[in-house]
């Protein structure tokens, strides 16, 4: 920062002159350490008062080297690492890499396997954006609005144990279906849940919906118009909230999303109290896919037919010399996968997250890139922020859901 | 580590007598005020933890604060690159004494599943730790298992601990400077 | 618009610029050279029929063993009043690659080249920051590079024997 006579030249080559400004300009670290950063990024913020200026940002400090890492294993040994981008909907991701493969092995599985996947993806979404919610409710003051979705969350939790046996990190699912069907008490629990979570959310929801103290606080903060939001490569709630209705669910529809009927919840300024209320709705929406999908089970098998990859049973690989080879190559991780490229999609927690996956017929990846919604749409986050006070700031970086593991891969 | 002795006391008309490191400590275990030092997946099973299900502030650690200033616990959650070490190296030296370390989660006691360029494998290669939790995430009831394990170790540790030479030594290795006063005699 | 309309389109308007196409799985994939990336996809955003409105991935691939086109830069392109993706690529050598950056199309291209940038070591012209963005500042590698290791050759505490490596 330089100062000659009237003028103030600030780090990002922004010239202003002293008559704009009305005290002292500082220099305030705004993490890697911080009770409000949701995360692990740094953003160092160039104040004038409680006015913000600019904002630099440092990203990269959990960078894992996760697109290194897939090229060193196996394809079903990818599904923990794909856990671990967002992981507070880890079904969504892990689900997607599956159906990333089937689409280079070129293998359709199961109606009823879409839809056993639909219902865990939804509850996947209702999972990050309770959290995401909770955090924006937190920040503005109302702790209280923590502990109720956590309790929810923990129905949810039960749900995925029941599945696979994991909580947070799934590793949920097999390339060509699921290792076993729903059992019994999956059925019993997710019946409960249906019943009595409906009640809670609304509970939850009427404490800060027309709160005046969070509507105060969030209406205005952090706008971005949908132009910009288009141009900086916005997907998710985040573009939704600005008013541009863009679903990776309704443009290229993917298992079996087309048989359902849901509508794509859409704001108007795209400020923090519309990404709020965005995701609200979209948690009741996620309800109705829900209900449609388990209401319309069909029966069938719960897995596809593609001995290279999904495990035989144990006692076809005691008896049948075919199953042991099979087995054998599938746990060493020397399938044969076709030669190729191809790029998948879904819709996560956060907006379009991608896949896009170079094979050599080799036992790992060639190469595996993922495009990660969190990492193109906070590079927005200065621009959001510009002009706005510090609380502001703070609201908005918890309302845009970014996710740490997710940022930096 | 010495024996582990339940706390005497000497009972008497209106007076108790005790040992004022086993007084002092038994304060200190029942309220450590912990810092989390969430980075990834482990903050979240963490954040689970501190909610009603699993609620940890009835083991005493009810005001979770940010800031190193008012803390006795640093629990470091999550994976630690080497882009965030020297951070998480001043965290910790800015934290007033006595201090203690919980490594919750395979990432920060040894690197876990990424054995890769930019990952610190474990963060006790920086900072002293004293209790490990593993798991990946590892469940809220083995977190809560960690914390009880930090209270048996604040329960009985003697108050000069923290001026021995052997402490000493020990933040020599790490290349920790102690700004205490008593050290500067 | 299926893929077979998009590619007789892309003839018509780009000519000899198009040196290679196919269709891999559903989408089809162009080659493009290097000084060229840049016209075509501004051509693509603006274009009232074709509006390939949004960039959703801009990546790399490193291939050692072609030798003069070793890097190449993928672009993702999705159109939505088509509801058609398009991926074209750029071929670059290893010696100084270099390609016009994208920033004054699309602004959300900014942090996606310098993470090409930091990982491969592509050089993007006119980019306003050109810095690494994930790694180290320090580093003087570029680690998405086929010939460096994944783990730290420094680290003592792990024994590649009992891991396989």
């Amino acid at each position: 920062m330089e100062h000659t006579d009237n003028l103030i030249t600030l780090s990002n080559g922004q010239v202003l002159s002293k008559e704009t400004i009305d005290g002292d300009i500082a220099t305030i670290n705004f993490g890697p350490t911080h009770p409000a950063t949701h995360g692990i990024f740094q953003n160092i913020l160039t104040v004038d008062g409680e006015k913000i200026l600019t904002s630099v940002q440092t990203v990269g400090y959990i960078h894992r080297a996760f697109e290194k890492l897939a090229e060193r294993r196996p394809y079903n040994q990818i599904t923990p690492i794909t856990d671990r981008l967002n992981y507070c909907s880890s079904p969504i991701n892990n689900l997607g890499w599956h159906m990333t493969v089937e689409k280079l092995l070129q293998v359709e599985v199961p109606k009823r396997v879409q839809y056993m996947r639909v219902i865990i993806m939804e509850l996947a979404r209702i999972a990050d954006h309770l959290i995401c919610d909770s955090i924006i409710g937190v920040d503005t003051g109302a702790l209280t609005s923590f502990f109720y979705p956590f309790y929810e969350r923990e129905k949810i939790y039960e749900l995925y144990e029941e599945i696979c046996g994991a909580r947070l990190t799934t590793n949920l699912g097999r390339i060509g279906g699921f290792d076993k069907d729903f059992t019994p008490v999956f059925h019993q629990k997710l019946k409960e849940f249906l019943k009595t979570f409906p009640k809670a959310f609304e509970e939850w929801n009427g404490m800060l919906e027309r709160n005046r103290i969070f509507m105060d606080r969030t209406r205005g903060a952090g706008p971005i118009s949908a132009e910009r939001a288009l141009a900086y490569g916005f997907t998710g709630p985040n573009l939704r909230a600005a008013g541009v209705d863009y679903d990776v669910r309704v443009m290229h529809p993917y298992s079996s999303y087309e048989d359902f009927d849901f509508t794509i919840p859409v704001g108007v300024n795209g400020d923090t109290y519309d990404r709020f209320m965005v995701r609200q709705e979209e948690i009741r929406q996620s309800l109705r896919i829900i209900h449609q999908a388990y209401n319309n089970l069909p029966e069938g098998p719960f897995h596809a037919d593609i001995p290279e990859f999904f495990l035989p049973d144990k006692k076809d690989v005691y008896n049948n010399m075919e199953a042991l080879i099979y087995h054998f190559k599938i746990v060493m991780g020397e399938s044969e996968v076709p030669v190729g490229e191809v790029y998948h999609s879904v819709e996560g927690g956060n907006g379009e997250l991608g896949y896009y996956l170079i094979s050599d017929g080799g036992r790992a990846p060639y190469r595996l890139q993922f495009r990660r919604p969190c990492f193109i749409y906070y590079q927005a986050y200065p621009e959001m922020i510009s002009g706005a006070n510090i609380s502001d700031a703070v609201v908005t970086l918890s309302s845009i859901n970014v996710i740490a593991g997710e940022l930096d891969a | 580590m010495g024996k582990i002795e339940d706390l005497e006391v000497i009972n008497g008309e209106g007076y108790q007598l005790t040992s004022l490191d086993k007084a002092v400590a038994l304060a200190r275990s029942n309220s450590v005020w912990p810092l989390p030092f969430a980075t990834s997946c482990c903050g979240i099973e963490f954040m689970a933890t501190m909610g009603s299900t699993y609620d940890l502030s009835r083991f005493g650690m009810e005001r979770m604060s940010f800031t190193p200033r008012q803390t006795d616990l640093l629990i470091v959650a999550g994976t630690i690159s080497k882009k965030l070490a020297p951070v998480l190296q001043k965290v910790y030296e800015q934290m007033a004494e006595p201090k203690w370390v919980l490594s919750v989660g395979a990432c920060a006691s040894s690197g876990g599943i990424f054995d890769t360029y930019s990952v610190l494998q474990g963060i006790d290669r920086i900072i002293p730790v004293d209790v490990y939790v593993p798991g990946c995430p590892p469940r809220p009831e083995q977190i809560i298992d960690g914390v009880i394990n930090i209270h048996k170790l604040v329960k009985h540790e003697p108050m000069r601990r923290r001026y021995s030479e052997e402490y000493r030594h020990l933040l020599d290795t790490y290349e920790i400077e102690i700004t205490n006063s008593e050290h500067d005699k | 618009m299926t893929n077979n309309e998009l590619l007789d389109a892309l003839h018509e308007h780009l000519g000899t610029k198009l040196i290679a196409s196919e269709v891999l799985f559903d989408t089809l994939v162009i080659e493009v050279s290097a000084t060229e990336a840049y016209g075509v996809i501004e051509f693509l955003k603006n274009d009232s029929a074709l509006s390939f409105n949004f960039l959703t991935l801009i990546g790399a691939v490193h291939y050692p063993e072609e030798k003069g086109r070793e890097l190449c830069v993928v672009y993702h392109m999705h159109s939505w009043k088509n509801a058609i993706r398009l991926r074209i690529k750029s071929y670059l050598p290893q010696e100084n690659p270099s390609i016009k950056s994208l920033t004054p199309l699309f602004d959300g291209a900014n942090w996606q080249e310098r993470e090409t940038f930091d990982f491969f070591g592509v050089k993007f012209e006119g980019h306003p920051n050109l810095t690494r963005i994930l790694n180290m500042d320090d580093m003087d590698y570029h680690p998405m590079l086929k010939q460096y290791h994944l783990e730290d050759e420094t680290r003592e505490d792990k024994d590649d024997r009992f891991f396989g490596r």
